[in-house]
């Protein structure tokens, strides 16, 4: 069975190499998180896969589809969503969803009952006819999110989803993520909140300047890097060197 | 004097953060552009001197006098500017409502803050003012070179107009904010503001079709009907254009007058403005939740998609749909010109054929900037399995559609007396419309819908090209309309215009 997405030397270089020969391998049915300091490369590696941005070096594949040569069969897998949630705030919810199925050719019936499903697990279904435009962050946020998952993606790409969010709302988005993993989706996610990723993620990727520099469960990161009672954070600011001493 | 919280260090502050604005959108935002806006700004300058040298070159010393004929025109030509002015202040005012950038910071210190909302009051005065120079001011120059330096008066008169207009808008603004409350006075404000300066222009016009029989404003000033019903020629009433044409002491007295009002205002508002702008900013605490009425869920076609989207937002939006389709008001005199000379004679195609033909080049332009570059969700629309040509050819059949649905009544009733003139007039209509189209595809630059006002910043050539390419196709319409072979000529020239713009834009170099 093809990998969800295999990524071999992708290299970005904007001003200065972003993305510096990075190798990433994610399996169907794996939660893979990638963390890295600030600036690391994590956003514009995930805006490659998604075809926002193009890679100077390297290939991308999505369930063994070449993102350079046949990226419109690899759009039709992916659903990809940003931290800052981009909806019009002229449509309803509702007619969000139906603009996004347009684009994804998702056949009426099931684009409806899809709509109708996420909605409701997204707790969304009283506003499922109100205009976005006075939503909270955390409503938008879920709208987008149903608009990521509504023509049923086989990979799913998330950028910091989880920021800004309320409790109710990140646990909500957390249930469906897990939902989705566990009917054989591919979910790769960048976060900074640490015990999210803990809690979480079948793997974890720690990337730092563009490379990927450390990689595995959690238990072999302990194995590697800390002891058999280290957090996840005390782990990642050892890989990335980031340990600062209290004052 | 410089103390924080006083006076000036309001004006100081305000005068840094206007200047850095006006620049970041004048450059539209990009570094190392202040050398090329300097030299803009000066060809600008210089050109306007130019066409203002050229324009009262023929004009003899019978305008500049006082009698009651020249009166009426000047004060007519202070009422055009004052109504444009109107419009900016007003949308200034709306602003310092509801931009919360620094207010909140501002509000919670402990400074006074009217101080800074009569600061920002008088900023408005001086920006409506400078703006105003900038178009008007070649021509005051012209005249203080050749007709001495009582002439500086205009300079005073602009100034002593901007403070009226702002004191106006002000008290306008505030009564809408009264009467309507803070969430509907946005809206409201801003259409009123987007619809007076059109509004005195097209009713001048209204005014001039009716009594002298043309579209002429200046025809209607000088018109018997408006010489028999103005006030005596010493009337208090002509001192503002009496202080135009350099009479001193009534300068004087429009000036003292209006720095008068506009302090009065002022001081009365500044104080007020605290309140509503906390009022205006929690509007958008309170969360207007209602249902909008369920359409039936169905799934169309990516063009059909894409096109419902496009629609949907901009009818959704009274915003968007006055500044964009604020032009279509303009329409309204050659549609009344239409009705009432219908059958009359075959010369009214001429004047209609350009004005529907320029119209639609503008409206294109703008209809084309929201649906191209006006992207709110830019990833969604990337990320999604459809060709970008798909894309593209979608979003321009969408302003196709709106264009047609705007001017096909027009071409319809000009077919009914003139067909030939009718085809000519859907030709160009469908030729300025692409024309202003491809020229948003060439320059397109991922926006926020929002910025819509701000549209003109992201490329001069863009801006001038697409008025250019509207006026040359207008051109070619009025002259095909008229019968002459030379139409051909013109519109190759309009066809030229578009290679070269594709040349220059960012589109060709990759």
């Amino acid at each position: 069975m093809a990998l969800a997405l295999e990524i071999r030397g992708l290299r970005k270089r904007f001003d200065r190499p972003v993305v510096d020969g990075l190798d990433l391998l994610v399996s169907p049915g794996e939660f893979y998180m990638l963390l890295g300091p600030n600036g690391a490369g994590k956003t514009t590696t995930l805006r490659m896969v998604s075809g926002l941005l193009r890679p100077d070096e390297g290939t991308i594949s999505v369930f063994g589809i070449n993102t350079a040569t046949d990226p419109i069969g690899a759009k039709r897998l992916i659903g990809w969503l940003s931290d800052e949630p981009m909806i019009y705030d002229k449509l309803t919810p509702m007619e969000y969803l139906e603009f996004v199925a347009g684009l994804w050719g998702v056949e009426t019936d099931a684009a409806d009952r899809r709509a109708r499903d996420l909605l409701a697990w997204l707790g969304l279904e009283k506003h499922a006819h109100q205009r976005c435009e006075h939503f909270s962050r955390g409503m938008r946020q879920k709208v987008a999110l149903a608009g990521a998952l509504i023509h049923e993606p086989k990979l799913i790409i998330l950028d910091e989803p989880l920021t800004g969010l309320d409790a109710g709302s990140a646990r909500a988005v957390k249930d469906v993520l897990v939902e989705q993993v566990r009917a054989g989706c591919a979910v790769i996610m960048t976060t900074h909140i640490l015990e999210i990723a803990e809690r979480m993620a079948d793997r974890i990727g720690v990337i730092s300047d563009g490379r990927l520099i450390a990689e595995g469960t959690l238990g072999d990161l302990r194995n590697r890097i800390g002891s058999g009672d280290s957090t996840l954070e005390e782990m990642f600011l050892a890989i990335v060197g980031q340990d600062i001493a209290p004052p | 004097m410089n103390e924080p919280g006083t006076l000036v260090w309001f004006a100081r502050h305000e005068l840094r953060l206007t200047w850095r604005d006006a620049v970041s959108m004048m450059t539209a935002g990009r570094p190392g552009r202040g050398w090329k806006l300097g030299v803009g700004l000066t060809a600008f300058v210089v050109c306007m001197h130019i066409v203002a040298f050229y324009a009262l070159r023929r004009v003899g010393p019978a305008l500049f006098q006082h009698d009651l004929p020249t009166l009426i025109v000047v004060t007519g030509s202070i009422l055009l500017s004052a109504s444009a002015m109107l419009s900016q202040a007003m949308e200034s005012v709306t602003r310092i409502f509801y931009t919360r950038s620094d207010l909140e910071l501002i509000l919670s210190s402990p400074a006074r803050v009217q101080r800074l909302f009569a600061v920002r009051m008088a900023a408005i005065a001086l920006s409506v003012g400078v703006m105003t120079l900038f178009l008007i001011g070649p021509f005051i120059d012209v005249l203080i070179w050749h007709r001495g330096l009582r002439w500086l008066s205009g300079y005073g008169i602009v100034f002593a107009t901007s403070m009226t207009v702002t004191a106006i808008a002000i008290v306008l603004t505030v009564v809408l904010f009264r009467t309507i409350g803070p969430k509907r006075t946005r809206l409201a404000a801003q259409i009123a503001a987007a619809l007076v300066g059109g509004v005195f222009i097209v009713g001048i016009q209204l005014a001039a079709m009716f009594s002298t029989g043309t579209m002429s404003r200046l025809a209607f000033l000088r018109s018997r009907f408006i010489a028999a019903h103005a006030p005596n020629a010493n009337s208090a009433f002509w001192w503002p254009a009496r202080g135009a044409l350099g009479d001193i002491p009534a300068l004087g007295a429009v000036a003292i007058a209006s720095a008068v009002l506009f302090i009065v205002v002022a001081t009365f508002y500044a104080s007020r403005f605290a309140g509503y702008t906390i009022q205006a900013s929690s509007i958008s605490q309170k969360r207007d939740l209602r249902d909008a009425i369920p359409s039936v869920f169905r799934v169309r076609n990516v063009s059909a998609t894409l096109r419902r989207k496009e629609i949907l937002l901009l009818l959704r939006d009274p915003w968007l749909m006055s500044q964009s389709l604020t032009q279509l008001l303009y329409l309204v005199p050659p549609a009344i010109l239409l009705v009432r000379n219908f059958a009359a004679n075959g010369r009214i195609a001429i004047i209609l054929a350009p004005i529907l033909i320029m119209s639609a080049g503008q409206i294109a332009g703008g209809l084309a900037w929201l649906t191209i570059s006006g992207e709110d969700a830019p990833d969604l629309v990337r990320t999604a399995p459809v060709l970008p040509s798909l894309m593209l050819r979608t979003k321009i059949e969408a302003v196709g559609e709106c264009i047609g649905f705007v001017f096909l009544p027009f071409v319809f009733a000009l077919a009914l007396y003139s067909p030939g003139a009718a085809v000519v007039a859907a030709l160009g209509i469908g030729a300025s419309a692409m024309s202003s189209a491809m020229i948003q595809l060439w320059f397109r630059s991922q926006a926020k819908r929002s910025h819509f006002r701000r549209r003109h910043t992201s490329s001069r050539i863009a801006t001038f090209a697409e008025a250019f390419s509207s006026i040359t196709w207008a051109a070619a319409g009025a002259v095909a309309a008229a019968g002459s072979w030379i139409a051909g000529i013109i519109a190759l020239i309009a066809v030229g215009v578009l290679a070269l713009v594709r040349f220059l834009s960012p589109a060709s170099q990759g």
